[in-house]
């Protein structure tokens, strides 16, 4: 079990960020990752795996309007 | 010139062209008025003097802006809401000959070296809904106005016939003349006063001319909006962009204004005389830089504009689809952005105010139109831009020609897309019901998808069809509620609640089912629904970043003022959160995209030559959010009731929406509500629905009792005296106002919080009026 922004979401055993932002269907571009409290660099998202048991937030930038 | 560009003398847009007799059009003027005034500079961002026009009894006269104005009310739309404030009473209506219309330019329109600077806020009394509507809007001729030497125009009175009022600059000399020749379309009748005024016949003189004119249809409906000129030199055509909120082009054409037309000798990048040039130019071409190298990667507003938001709305369950009962739907994909990127003109910098990298003012040249009096004729369209095609969405219109036609007639009839959009979508589903059916409307066959239906409504109004239907249906959602409910012809239940308005505003075009601070976001705002005060969903639903009512205040209080400061200063918000800076995810607060707040305090300073920091530019704006908010409350609104939305905004109002959504709703019935799953599985959906309903309801609430005492405003919505003079006010008339009005209200027993509270949950404060003892 991972945490995504407060929400339980099953652990996918060597999911990356890029991955799991798919799995969440987050195709907003201007997101910041954090992975317990560290930041995920976008240039890193394809090679950055998730652990199980991790908080993750994913805060999409407010954008429209 | 950018790579691939096609040069300037060689590109044709293949519009069709029209020729104009301009000397047998100007030959029937006649001048109604004329007022000479002696051309000045401006200084530091001001002009400071206003424009005073009575087209009842034909005065002119300039107003001086003072420094107490500027402290007080900064400029722009804070100058409009004073201007406004000295001149109208509680009982003034939108086509009251005291209502005015006006229209402001602010401390840092028409800078050309940061991006954004180009915009006019307008303000005036609105028919949708009897309070103060402002509505910004790009193009030249905010920038144009205060080169002529006015941070402001300020129209009252009615003519008595058409008539077109030139500022023109060049001359220092203001003339208000009979116009009965020129087309009232504005796609033409901008064509034609741009070369009518423009000194030579050459591009760069049509340049140096803005027009503002509403079509035909504003003259019949509530959603008149203003079109707003800038001559493309590329595309030698004049484009516009729109004032489109509240029915402001409804209110010039009641005042017989067929136009106002800016005309400058010729202005540069330090026409505002700034205090600091260097300092603006440094933040300017920092930000211009972050466009260039970040946008493609980011929401690539270049390339698609603001278009691209209708695959993310989406995909996030966030897009209107046949009004709103659906926030994504199968054939979505037909209106994605690389749809219309195949239709829009490439390699053209499309900023719609010189000097915009942003440049996402998109348009489709050569567009050929396939109904009404234009059919066959190529045109420019201005867009679509995110918020028309979610309109397109709404009303279940998924062929990017037909989203283009209505784009088109809506813009050159003096139509909102926003307001028609939301309306029409409205008329459909209570078609569907049966609720309305052909007859009742007038022969149109308004049901979901129907193109042909919703142009023939268009064309209809804009021939001022005097049908019941075609006539009430134009006025907005709140009428045609009030008029089916009177015929007794459906649910009330369903006619209220389906109806996306508040305040008697159609909806701009998000879900809000999901986020209760988006809720908010439309329903707790001064002028009603539109997302300029606030944008949270990604906040609230997806980010859950504020979870209890104190966090959604906090952010319902900081956004609205945030983004109301623009309007003060005559910028566009796009360039601050559309585009972020490589390093803002490592910041503190992202949202907030720290380093452009920086740049605006740096870029106002450097302007003005004041010396505020960012809280000084939030106190700018709270300033004049309060005294909108009094204003409204001066015109008998502005209270809790005001601030009501429809349930289709909270969530689903059918048994269609909630089966859509089925395991979304039992799932908050079970761990929002606390009821027992098994207890759920033997609901009926019309159980469930009441029971979310009558919780959601609640939450609104308690929403509104966070918001109102993050304010400073009683329980009952209204800003107190004590908190006005905090903000710095001393106008007796309306720290009297708001007394009596307090006090009125808890005698009617109204000055309690509404949300119902229970165990481990409290009201914002014990004693519901707190403010008594700051
Ligand atoms: S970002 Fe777009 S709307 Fe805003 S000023 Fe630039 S071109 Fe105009």
């Amino acid at each position: 079990m991972i945490i995504v922004n407060s929400n339980n979401i099953d652990f996918v055993e060597n999911e990356t960020v890029s991955g799991l932002l798919k799995r969440m269907k987050y195709v907003f571009p201007n997101v910041v990752v954090k992975i317990n409290g560290r930041l995920v660099k976008r240039t890193d998202f394809a090679d950055t795996i998730i652990p199980d048991k991790s908080e993750v937030s994913v805060i999409h930038m407010i954008s429209g309007g | 010139m950018v790579s691939g560009q096609i040069p300037v003398e060689e590109y044709d847009t293949g519009n069709t062209r029209h020729k104009w007799d301009v000397n047998k059009l100007i030959r029937a003027h006649r001048v109604v008025a004329e007022y000479a005034y002696k051309k000045g500079e401006i200084q530091k961002g001001f002009a400071n003097r206003t424009l005073y026009i009575n087209l009842s009894n034909n005065e002119i006269k300039e107003k001086q802006v003072t420094d107490e104005m500027k402290k007080l009310f900064t400029g722009g739309r804070g100058f409009g809401l004073k201007l406004l404030w000295d001149s109208i009473k509680p009982t003034t209506r939108w086509n009251s000959p005291e209502n005015e219309l006006l229209i402001t330019t602010g401390p840092l329109c028409g800078t050309t070296q940061y991006p954004g600077s180009g915009k006019s806020l307008c303000l005036g009394i609105s028919p949708s809904t009897d309070i103060i509507c402002d509505s910004n809007v790009g193009g030249f001729f905010g920038p144009y106005l205060k080169f002529t030497g006015f941070d402001a125009i300020e129209i009252q009175g009615k003519a008595k016939h058409d008539v077109v009022i030139l500022i023109d600059g060049e001359k220092g000399k203001v003339v208000v003349e009979t116009a009965p020749l020129e087309e009232t379309n504005s796609h033409l009748a901008n064509e034609q006063l741009t070369y009518m005024y423009a000194k030579e016949d050459s591009d760069k003189s049509r340049q140096l001319i803005s027009v503002v004119s509403a079509g035909k249809a504003a003259e019949h409906s509530y959603w008149g909006c203003m079109n707003f000129s800038f001559y493309d030199i590329r595309r030698k055509v004049c484009r516009m962009k729109q004032a489109g909120r509240g029915g402001l082009g409804t209110i010039l054409r009641d005042k017989k204004i067929k136009a106002i037309v800016a005309k400058v000798e010729k202005f540069t990048g330090v026409s505002n005389n700034p205090a600091d040039p260097n300092k603006i130019a440094e933040v300017g071409t920092k930000l211009h830089r972050e466009i260039r190298d970040l946008d493609r990667y980011q929401c690539n507003m270049r390339v698609v504009g603001t278009s691209h938001l209708v695959e993310i709305m989406d995909q996030y369950d966030l897009l209107p689809c046949e009004n709103y009962r659906f926030g994504s739907f199968p054939k979505a994909s037909k209106i994605y952005s690389p749809k219309f990127y195949e239709l829009f003109t490439k390699i053209i910098p499309d900023g719609c105010w010189h000097g915009c990298t942003m440049a996402c003012a998109k348009t489709v040249d050569g567009f050929e139109v396939m109904t009404g009096p234009y059919k066959g004729q190529k045109v420019t369209v201005d867009g679509p831009e995110y918020e028309t095609l979610g309109c397109a969405s709404n009303m279940s219109l998924w062929e990017p020609r037909e989203v283009l036609e209505f784009n088109f007639y809506c813009d050159t009839y003096g139509i909102d897309t926003i307001s028609a959009g939301t309306a029409i979508a409205y008329y459909m589903e209570m078609y569907e019901y049966g609720i309305l059916n052909q007859k009742r409307c007038d022969g149109l066959e308004l049901c979901f998808g129907n193109f042909e239906a919703v142009m023939g409504f268009l064309h209809r109004m804009a021939e001022g069809d005097k049908g019941e239907f075609i006539t009430i249906a134009a006025k907005g959602i709140r009428r045609v509620k009030n008029w089916i409910k009177e015929k007794g012809w459906g649910d009330q239940y369903l006619i209220e609640e389906c109806g996306m308005e508040s305040k008697g505003l159609e909806y701009s075009e998000y879900v809000t089912k999901e986020s209760l601070a988006m809720q908010g976001g439309y329903g707790l705002t001064l002028k009603g629904p539109q997302h300029d005060e606030a944008w949270l969903i990604f906040m609230d639903m997806v980010n859950n970043q504020i979870p209890t009512f104190e966090d959604k205040a906090e952010a319902l209080h900081y956004f609205p003022m945030w983004r109301t400061w623009f309007g003060l200063n005559g910028l566009c918000k796009l360039p601050w959160n559309d585009i972020e800076p490589a390093n803002n995810a490592e910041t503190k607060e992202p949202a907030k995209v720290p380093e452009h707040v920086q740049n605006y305090v740096d870029y106002q300073n450097a302007m003005t030559g004041w010396n505020v920091d960012k809280n000084g530019l939030i106190l700018q704006s709270e300033r004049c959010y309060n005294w909108q908010r009094a204003m409204n409350v001066f015109m008998g609104r502005g209270r809790r009731k005001d601030d009501w939305i429809p349930y289709r905004s909270m969530g689903p109002v059918t048994e269609v929406e909630y089966m859509s959504r089925k395991d979304r709703y039992d799932k908050q019935l079970v761990e929002k509500i606390g009821l027992n799953q098994n207890d759920v599985e033997k609901m009926s959906v019309s159980e469930k629905i009441k029971t979310l309903y009558n919780w959601k309801q609640d939450q609104y609430q308690k929403l509104a009792d966070a918001v109102y005492y993050r304010r400073g405003w009683t329980p009952n919505g209204v800003p107190t005296p004590q908190k006005m003079k905090k903000l710095g006010f001393s106008d007796k008339k309306m720290l009297d106002m708001l007394e009596k009005v307090i006090d009125e209200d808890t005698k009617k027993g109204l000055n309690h919080w509404c949300g119902k509270y229970g165990k481990g949950e409290k009201p914002p404060s014990i004693d519901p009026k707190y403010w008594e003892k700051w």
